[in-house]
């Protein structure tokens, strides 16, 4: 969605190709080059860990957002069509005659077409209206599978989960996937083939319907589409992403527990895709990767990582509800006009100032955090590389000092960076 | 016999409960047209809160003045939060509140952290009531009763019968003559987004020495006051009454007494698959109630929705 399609209607060749499956290829090959040299740049075994991680929620919140940025509906339980994928991919792992008879590469589609059924099953009532009631209708289906998975033991495994054995497979070339690198170019492949195939469904008819549906079902209904049937097929074919997500994540750690199925794992990729932003196709990719590095870093540094998330994320709807992508697209126009420079200046004066002031807030909470959780006797705390005593008042006076000065700062310049913001908006005048 | 009665108090007692959660969402939700994911957070602040003033005060203190507190709080949300957002659209507004559900979760491991909290049940009410064939039924539960049925009875009073009452439900119907006629509507969408979690912080008062006062306990009950409210139909006051008492009797009982499936196919005229061991749909045959009493709600929720979207006493589908 990032092409602005203004179309002659005078000219029927332009109309066509603006709903055309095209594609450019340019980003493409740009991000294949970047997935196959990423293992040379980031050589250690726990950036591979992280980069399979991040790729597979990359698949997810693409997946997600056919359904929330492209389609309109909201879902709370879309972990659930990962989660059985995954699981049905496990089985198939565990039945040694089928799982020998092909390649681990092809295992994915297995998962995809598990989440599709599944999908088909749920989309088959739920997709009959989207806001609220959709909403709320994936909230229950997701917590009743959640659910089932402590009863139904047999699929789901109970407790412990069910896993099992990837090397089993028809070797694929010789490859038996024993390395963390084989798994790793699985899952690229995996990511392209799926992001490719959902940026297509967004060019095809169906995806541009669905557009249509979210904005004036209404209307749309009045062209004769069916605005329920638009949903149901936004909603199977995003199934099935969510699906290959889950034979991902089944290939990559071998096993599934009812952490896939859960409602806090829906719930983080909704924070995923709404945090990269959801109105542009790229914005999910984005989320992925902020989040995952964020994730992964924030919490080896502190406890409290969930609530910077959590803050990040109330932030993010309230003032950017455009998300990283949205902020990042916004700044096309001033590219356009060749005014960035403008900018650079009134950016610093006021975002630095910002984030020393907002590091000085997370020291505070920091130290409130060891104040009261910490050991009893135990007042030593370190925070950016200083130890200290979080029992005296020195530090409490400096963290505040700063945070007061950081965000009082960004405060007073704000109102130049809004003018510079219009003045670098504005075609034309003085530059 | 004896036992029924014992379970219609125990499932009355947890339908009344998910009845005070419940109505301030419907209401919030008839008003607003967006329901709030946070509310059984500010259930949970309500016990925390009340918890904290206990310490202090004393337990009636608390009940005092933790709805206050809870009530301020949400129509402070209301106010800077949810107004800002609602001009993105509905689908940002559920975002925010689930975000904001999320947040409070973990703003009170951060405060508090993550076990339960020593908040019992105050010395004055703490004795057996009465007894029902040497099933003892505490005091808490009929206070809990009590309060609870004050409050709807209050509720609808005031909904009703009083001038207040008149002009908030004009102004879910129509905001923008009540507008005209020179009455604050965002005002009135405060308060009564203020009262809703309010009523929520109350329950979270007299809930948190019964079910426990730990981080869960917002996600424990959460998902089932949507269900609740589903089922009663969006928007209903009277429906969300007769979803909590159908829930709490339902889960109540499905809890106490021990029916396996098999017995019921063996009942209906299917007789068990022999060796059961090697059967895909084994678990299926094992099933027993007590099992699946906690996924009841949702799939009388499904079932609700597939054959009468507008839930039960709703009047409209969305």
């Amino acid at each position: 969605m990032t092409d602005q399609i203004t179309t002659d209607p005078s000219k029927p060749a332009q109309r066509m190709r603006a709903g055309s499956m095209s594609l450019t290829v340019g980003p493409w090959i740009v991000a294949a080059v970047a997935l196959m040299l990423m293992p040379y740049i980031f050589t250690s075994n726990s950036a591979l860990t992280i980069m399979n991680q991040m790729w597979i929620t990359v698949v997810f919140a693409l997946a997600y957002n056919m359904l929330l940025g492209q389609g309109g509906m909201l879902s709370f339980g879309h972990a659930v069509y990962a989660g059985v994928g995954g699981f049905a991919c496990m089985h198939i792992m565990n039945n040694s005659d089928l799982f020998a008879s092909f390649p681990l590469p092809v295992l994915p589609i297995f998962g995809g077409l598990f989440g599709m059924g599944l999908a088909m099953i749920v989309g088959a009532f739920s997709t009959r209206s989207a806001g609220t009631v959709f909403a709320m209708i994936s909230l229950g289906v997701g917590e009743l599978i959640a659910a089932c998975s402590v009863i139904i033991v047999a699929f789901f495994g109970g407790e412990e989960g069910v896993s099992g054995d990837r090397t089993y497979a028809m070797p694929f070339f010789g490859n038996e996937f024993l390395q963390q690198i084989d798994v790793y170019y699985l899952t690229s492949f995996w990511v392209l083939l799926s992001a490719i195939l959902m940026y297509l469904w967004s060019r095809t008819p169906v995806g541009r319907m669905a557009n249509a549906v979210r904005d004036n079902p209404e209307r749309a209904e009045f062209l004769g589409y069916s605005a329920r049937w638009v949903r149901f097929y936004s909603f199977v074919a995003s199934g099935f992403f969510a699906g290959v997500a889950g034979g991902l994540f089944a290939i990559n750690y071998e096993i599934l527990t009812e952490e896939n199925l859960n409602t806090a794992s829906s719930g983080v990729i909704l924070l995923v895709t709404f945090l990269g932003g959801v109105g542009f196709f790229f914005g999910p990719i984005i989320g992925a990767i902020v989040f995952t590095l964020v994730q992964t870093v924030l919490s080896l540094q502190t406890e409290l990582w969930a609530f910077y998330a959590g803050s990040l994320f109330l932030a993010t709807v309230m003032f950017f509800p455009g998300g990283l992508a949205g902020l990042m697209m916004m700044h096309v126009p001033v590219f356009r006009l060749g005014k960035m420079k403008m900018l650079l200046l009134p950016y610093a004066k006021t975002l630095i100032p910002a984030a020393i002031g907002i590091l000085g807030l997370c020291c505070l909470v920091e130290m409130t955090f060891h104040y009261r959780h910490a050991a009893t006797g135990d007042h030593e705390m370190t925070l950016f590389w200083t130890t200290f005593d979080s029992h005296t008042l020195m530090p409490w006076i400096i963290a505040a000092a700063i945070t007061a000065v950081g965000l009082g700062i960004a405060k007073m310049t704000a109102p130049a960076l809004k003018e510079a913001w219009d003045e670098a908006n504005t075609a034309g005048g003085t530059s | 016999m004896e036992l029924i009665l014992v379970n219609i108090i125990d499932g009355l007692v947890t339908g009344l409960l998910l009845f005070m959660l419940s109505a301030g969402l419907t209401l919030i939700f008839s008003m607003m047209g967006v329901l709030n994911f946070a509310h059984a957070s500010f259930y949970m602040l309500g016990a925390y809160f009340a918890y904290q003033i206990s310490i202090a005060l004393g337990f009636w203190m608390g009940l005092l003045i933790a709805p206050l507190i809870v009530g301020v709080l949400g129509a402070g949300v209301e106010r800077y939060g949810l107004r800002r957002v609602h001009q993105y659209g509905h689908v940002p507004e559920l975002i925010f509140t689930f975000g904001l559900a999320l947040l409070i979760e973990e703003l009170v491991q951060f405060i508090w952290g993550k076990n339960q909290m020593p908040y019992n049940v105050p010395e004055v009410l703490n004795f057996t009531a009465f007894s029902i064939a040497g099933n003892s039924i505490p005091a808490f539960k009929i206070f809990m009763i009590f309060i609870s049925i004050g409050i709807f009875i209050g509720l609808l009073y005031i909904l009703t019968k009083t001038r207040v009452g008149m002009i908030i439900q004009a102004a879910l119907s129509y905001p923008r003559t009540v507008e005209a006629l020179g009455h604050n509507v965002p005002l009135i969408f405060m308060g009564v987004f203020g009262v809703g979690t309010a009523l929520a912080g109350v329950a979270g008062v007299i809930a948190g020495p019964v079910l426990g006062t730990f981080p869960g306990m917002a996600f424990v009950l959460g998902s089932i006051v949507f269900v609740t409210i589903v089922i009663g139909g969006l928007g209903s006051l009277w429906g969300a009454l007769v979803a909590s008492l159908l829930i709490g009797w339902m889960t109540t009982f499905a809890k106490s007494y021990n029916i396996r499936m098999s017995d019921i196919l063996n009942g209906i005229g299917i007789s068990t698959p022999e060796n059961l061991d090697d059967n895909i749909f084994r678990d299926f045959w094992t099933v027993t109630s007590p099992q699946i009493a906690d996924i009841l709600p949702y799939i009388l929720m499904v079932l609700i929705l597939i054959f009468r979207p507008a839930g039960l006493f709703g009047k409209r589908e969305s």
